[in-house]
């Protein structure tokens, strides 16, 4: 490879108070390579991300950019110096259109210069084009889908003179086709001379995409290593320090009786219409399908946050009536939500809080809390669920995403549910603590939890589900059993190409 | 101790006053005057509970002084009219507990933003009292009803002893009932709290409600001071209460803040006119000292923000 390279980061560290996130983090990038960074949860990749783009000053180590020492970053010396990150959610202005969108990351004479909008239309064209996207420049950015939005925003980078690009698991919520689509970009950016450092969990997409892999554990580099003779298992001992047992725990139990059964159900604001679902204790039943199914919309209905208009809901044989999250709490049925950072877990408040938040009435009687009594059972869900946490009083906010996870489910868990709606449970979370997960949810199920799990990884439906429930266009189009399960089948379902029974148009994109 | 160093350095500050009076002015100290200088804080104390409640749950209620002066109308046309003092509290009370509903159904039902409703009430029962009431006085009040007839001292204490015990109840109930922590919980994140199976428009609504009844206790205790009743009485409370709940260490975003910080807020607020009077300097220093204050508070707070995102 040519020297210097773009990005040489060496022995750097960073603390929060007490938190060591980066104990000495050496990490290089070249231009035109594909760079992956892997790592548990709270292993420091986002602390990492955050000091080259100058969001975190570093408490110590040196940062060059094409051999030049620099001696402080901020986000706009960043820009300026070519940084741009892609976030998982595009952070894009969605009232904006698209050339406006991508206008504001155009370099600007200065403030008050006049934009001369046409010039900007077609150097958002142009970008479009280089990422490979067929995108009207006038459409409101909120009109778009999700990967559209990606690709807008990889414009925008672009057109800020991005060399180094940053992405930060961008195919989290992508479906397969989105993800090859992706893929090409990433490809054709590399050849272009871009460095793109590329942080994921799926390790496919690692061994299809990147040049080298860096594996940060604990805050610190283990390795850095040619992804050509690496495979599977060497990176995720790497990346946990020990084993990972077999993936997906077996069930030990036969489901029993109908816990929850749904006919005909259907809400209009949100597009989920004539839903039919048993859900036996015992049993997992996964959820697949595309983005915009209505997986995520009938979690709602049933968890009474967009209550159902048409249809019935019974639990135990019994019809019951879900008008709000507090008569479904109430019923019996906890919902740990897709998006944990907004609507799982408060982050202001202390962990503790966080897991009795939903169990007031019961486990606070007279209404006064009891200190004592939280603390116990926290420390029992932290111990339980394997939160990694000095104490239940440190802030929600203060933990890594898989650990957020886990406080979101305890706070579930503590209302003793019947059913349990795991909307993405392992989204963004590493492979040790997703294995972890994987065990406490079949654990809960063989304990005679009924679980419905949405999930967007089609390897850990199939792995975890006894049975396979595939929405396309708001219902359920075909169920499978845990045997006759294959890939491919269920991805068909999903895009709508069996010859099911429902025939249905997707109600939006 | 860190945690609360916000609240300890308000405390802090307002010891160092009482301070340089003891050696400067030690006349201060006359219990007389203590009485009077609590009596005046009383209002504002009971009036900052409410409101850090509301700015806790993410709300503003700038209301305040108008609800303050309808209640005391209320309280002194009951009065007259003859009807025992304790249907006269009931209906001061209610008094604010309707307006306060008001501003809840508007707040809480509608989802109109809280600066703008109680923007609109505001002007509304002050203008509506003067049109009903000519700013006239209401006097003819019974003997029973100034100083609860009791004499000034004893009523003193009473209005006094009234005001800390309900604050030592608002200030434990915050911490130790599940209501209190919906409050913090909907502050922090609505919809987070939704999803906890929490009803964020019940909360926010009782906090419209809460506010209101205590602005109507206020208004009592404050009436029961004067021969007549004020009708332009309660103009700049709301200013007061929100000013003592900034400085006390809410923060105006939401979900943060303890009462017995707002309470510290209050003593030292309330404490800088009569300091000034004692200590023979221009007692129109007064706003800008206050103004000060408030500016520092906030400062350190944006101060302290900033260095924890570094």
């Amino acid at each position: 490879m040519q020297a210097p390279p773009l990005l040489q980061l060496k022995g750097i560290t960073k603390s929060f108070q007490a938190v060591r996130a980066l104990r000495g983090v050496s990490f290089d990038l070249h231009g035109g390579e594909v760079h992956a960074l892997l790592g548990e949860n709270g292993a420091g990749k986002s602390t990492l991300i955050k000091v080259i783009t100058g969001a975190h000053q570093p408490d110590g180590g040196s940062i060059e950019i094409e051999g030049k020492a620099i001696p402080r970053i901020d986000p706009a010396s960043a820009r300026a110096m070519g940084i741009a990150a892609i976030y998982q959610q595009p952070a894009l202005f969605p009232d904006l259109t698209v050339t406006e969108n991508v206008a504001l990351g155009l370099e600007t004479p200065s403030t008050t210069s006049r934009i001369r909008w046409a010039e900007r239309r077609t150097r958002a064209q142009e970008l479009l084009k280089r990422v490979g996207a067929d995108i009207d420049p006038d459409t409101e950015v909120r009109k778009l889908s999700m990967p559209e939005q990606q690709l807008v925003e990889i414009a925008r980078s672009l057109g800020a003179g991005a060399r180094i690009l940053i992405m930060d698991e961008p195919t989290a919520s992508l479906t397969q086709n989105e993800v090859h689509l992706l893929y090409a970009v990433v490809r054709d950016l590399r050849t272009q001379g871009v460095g793109v450092i590329y942080i994921s969990h799926r390790m496919e997409e690692i061994f299809a995409l990147a040049d080298r892999v860096t594996v940060l554990r604990d805050g610190e580099s283990i390795a850095t290593q040619d992804t050509k003779g690496m495979d599977e298992s060497t990176l995720i001992k790497l990346m946990v320090g020990r084993e990972v047992s077999s993936l997906y725990p077996p069930s030990e139990t036969n489901p029993a009786g109908v816990t929850l059964s749904v006919r005909g159900l259907g809400c209009n604001a949100s597009g989920v219409h004539d839903v039919n679902l048993d859900l036996r204790a015992g049993e997992i039943v996964g959820f697949a399908g595309i983005v915009g199914a209505g997986r995520t919309e009938l979690a709602r209905v049933l968890f009474g946050i967009t209550p159902a208009d048409t249809g019935t809901i019974s639990l135990d044989g019994k019809g019951a009536s879900i008008q709000s999250p507090r008569e479904a709490v109430e019923h019996g049925i906890g919902y740990v939500p897709e998006d944990r950072r907004r609507h799982g877990v408060i982050l202001e408040m202390p962990i503790a809080t966080n897991m009795t938040m939903a169990i007031h009435p019961t486990f606070f009687p007279w209404s006064w809390l009891r200190f004592g009594a939280e603390r116990d059972l926290a420390n029992g869900y932290i111990r339980d669920l394997g939160v990694k946490t000095p104490s239940g009083d440190v802030p929600g906010g203060a933990l890594s995403g898989g650990n957020q996870q886990k406080v979101s489910l305890a706070r579930w868990l503590a209302t003793r549910p019947k059913v349990l709606i795991l909307d993405e449970p392992t989204q963004g979370v590493d492979v040790g603590a997703k294995s972890e997960i994987h065990k406490i949810i079949r654990r809960l199920t063989n304990e005679g939890l009924a679980v419905m799990m949405i999930s967007s990884d089609l390897a850990e439906v199939l792995g975890m589900s006894d049975r396979i429930a595939v929405m396309h266009g708001g219902t359920i189009v075909k169920e499978f059993t845990g045997t006759d399960a294959n890939p491919h089948d269920v991805m068909a379902a999903a895009l709508g190409q069996q010859g099911s029974s429902h025939e249905n148009v997707p109600a939006s994109e | 101790m860190k945690r609360y160093f916000r609240e300890l350095s308000v405390l802090f500050a307002f010891l160092a006053i009482l301070l340089l009076l003891a050696f400067r002015a030690p006349e201060f100290f006359q219990p007389s005057q203590l009485l009077s200088m609590l009596c005046d804080a009383v209002p504002v104390l009971i009036a900052a509970c409410g409101m850090t409640l509301v700015i806790v749950c993410r709300q503003i209620d700038i209301s305040i002084g108008s609800q303050f002066a309808l209640c005391s109308v209320f309280a002194g046309l009951t009065a007259s009219s003859g009807l025992p003092m304790p249907v006269v509290a009931f209906v001061a009370i209610l008094c604010g507990a309707a307006m306060g509903a008001f501003n809840g159904v508007l707040v809480a039902g509608l989802g109109i933003p809280s600066i703008v409703v109680t923007l609109a009430t505001m002007v509304t029962w002050r203008e509506a009292l003067r049109w009903w009431r000519e700013g006239e006085f209401v006097s003819n009040l019974p003997e029973n009803f100034q100083w609860f007839g009791l004499s000034q001292q004893v009523g003193q204490i009473t209005i006094i002893g009234i005001a800390i015990l309900l604050f030592l109840f608002l200030a434990f109930a915050l911490k130790h009932l599940s209501a209190g922590r919906f409050v913090y919980a909907v502050g922090s994140d609505k919809e987070a709290a939704r999803l906890a199976g929490i009803h964020p428009q019940k909360v926010t609504f009782a906090v419209f409600v809460l506010m209101g009844a205590l602005t109507g206790l206020a208004a009592l205790l404050t009436a029961v001071r004067f021969p007549d009743v004020d009708p332009k009485a309660g103009q700049g409370l709301e200013l007061k209460a929100i000013a003592a709940a900034v400085v006390g260490g809410v923060a105006i975003s939401g979900g943060r803040g303890y009462l017995w910080g707002v309470a510290a807020g209050v003593l030292l607020l309330s404490s800088i006119a009569p300091a000034l009077v004692f200590l023979h300097l221009q007692p129109q220093w007064e706003k800008a000292l206050q103004g000060l204050i408030i500016l520092l508070a906030v400062a350190a707070d944006g101060w302290r923000a900033v260095r924890k995102k570094d």
